[in-house]
């Protein structure tokens, strides 16, 4: 492989990339490409932003209580509904 | 399984296969909220996701007496609310193939460095980035992605599944996965550059 990426070729590598998943060569290439070229700067940086706005979303509140019960309805286990949950 | 993401229990797999209610009971409380939050990012739509939970654990309690145990009973409950999502999907949109022509995996279509937006909206403050109308493009920006792309990204980046563990859930080839995810996370980077680039030019202007 010639050692100049070109902006495509790094494109096709850029998910490997960001996760850290690409052989050393490989990454020591679009290091290099980077250096030198704005626009793939761009490309990796919001790519990473995009992931890490999706990865840092707000979750996590709980099963609301009135899916609870009618799922617990639904499996016909509702006399534990009660129990504590966990 | 990665044990952030799903969490592994001391629950008895004897006595689930048994059917004892007490133990069913526990296992439903262990793994719902995990189940119902992966169904409402397949489907964005908070009826659906019940279905596709009450779904899971109906199938899964009438196979429990034939669940051998070859994966861990949390990916197993995984692979039956995954494929619940997708066939729920399906059903809403029967025109849309979930398996592209294999051809399609190999093609830059979407991968083009040509059409690329590069605004470097990365600077924008948090209060921009993070805010309520955001979240909302957010979410409809993964809604317009297609189902079979939308699997490999909920699971890999918003689940935080490895290549492999998605691979084995989807019933794809690591490759595949990679490609996909490859698509999917462009897809989405080009979704919010349109609407972030928008943003950088109002608040450069304030």
């Amino acid at each position: 492989m010639s050692d100049h990426l070109d902006c495509q070729q790094l494109l096709s590598s850029i998910s490997d990339f960001v996760d850290g998943e690409l052989n050393p060569e490989l990454c020591r290439q679009i290091e290099q490409h980077l250096t030198e070229c704005e626009n793939c700067r761009i490309v990796i940086n919001t790519l990473r932003k995009t992931i890490d706005l999706y990865q840092h979303q707000p979750g996590d509140e709980g099963l609301p209580q009135e899916i609870r019960h009618r799922l617990f309805h639904r499996l016909h286990l509702e006399e534990f509904l009660n129990r504590d949950p966990g | 399984m990665n044990n952030e993401s799903i969490p592994e229990t001391s629950l008895s797999l004897e006595a689930l296969k048994k059917g004892d209610r007490h133990e069913l009971a526990r296992m439903v409380d262990l793994y719902s909220d995990k189940i119902y939050r992966l169904a409402l990012k397949f489907t964005n739509n908070p009826q659906d996701a019940e279905d596709v939970l009450q779904e899971t654990f109906l199938k899964a309690m009438r196979a429990l007496p034939e669940f051998e145990g070859r994966s861990s009973l949390s990916t197993w409950l995984y692979r039956i609310a995954v494929n619940e999502s997708l066939m729920l999907l399906r059903k809403q949109k029967p025109d849309v193939s979930l398996d592209p022509p294999a051809e399609e995996e190999d093609s830059d279509e979407g991968t083009s460095s040509n059409d690329l937006i590069l605004a470097d909206w990365c600077c924008l403050p948090e209060d921009e980035l993070l805010s309520e109308e955001s979240r909302r493009f957010l979410n409809q920006a993964i809604q317009q992605l297609p189902a079979t792309l939308r699997g490999v990204f909920v699971l890999r980046d918003l689940e935080g599944l490895s290549i492999k563990e998605t691979a084995e859930l989807l019933g794809l080839t690591e490759t595949n996965v990679k490609t996909r995810l490859l698509r999917a996370r462009l897809f989405l980077r080009q979704q919010l550059s349109l609407y972030f680039a928008e943003r950088l030019k109002e608040w450069e202007q304030k």
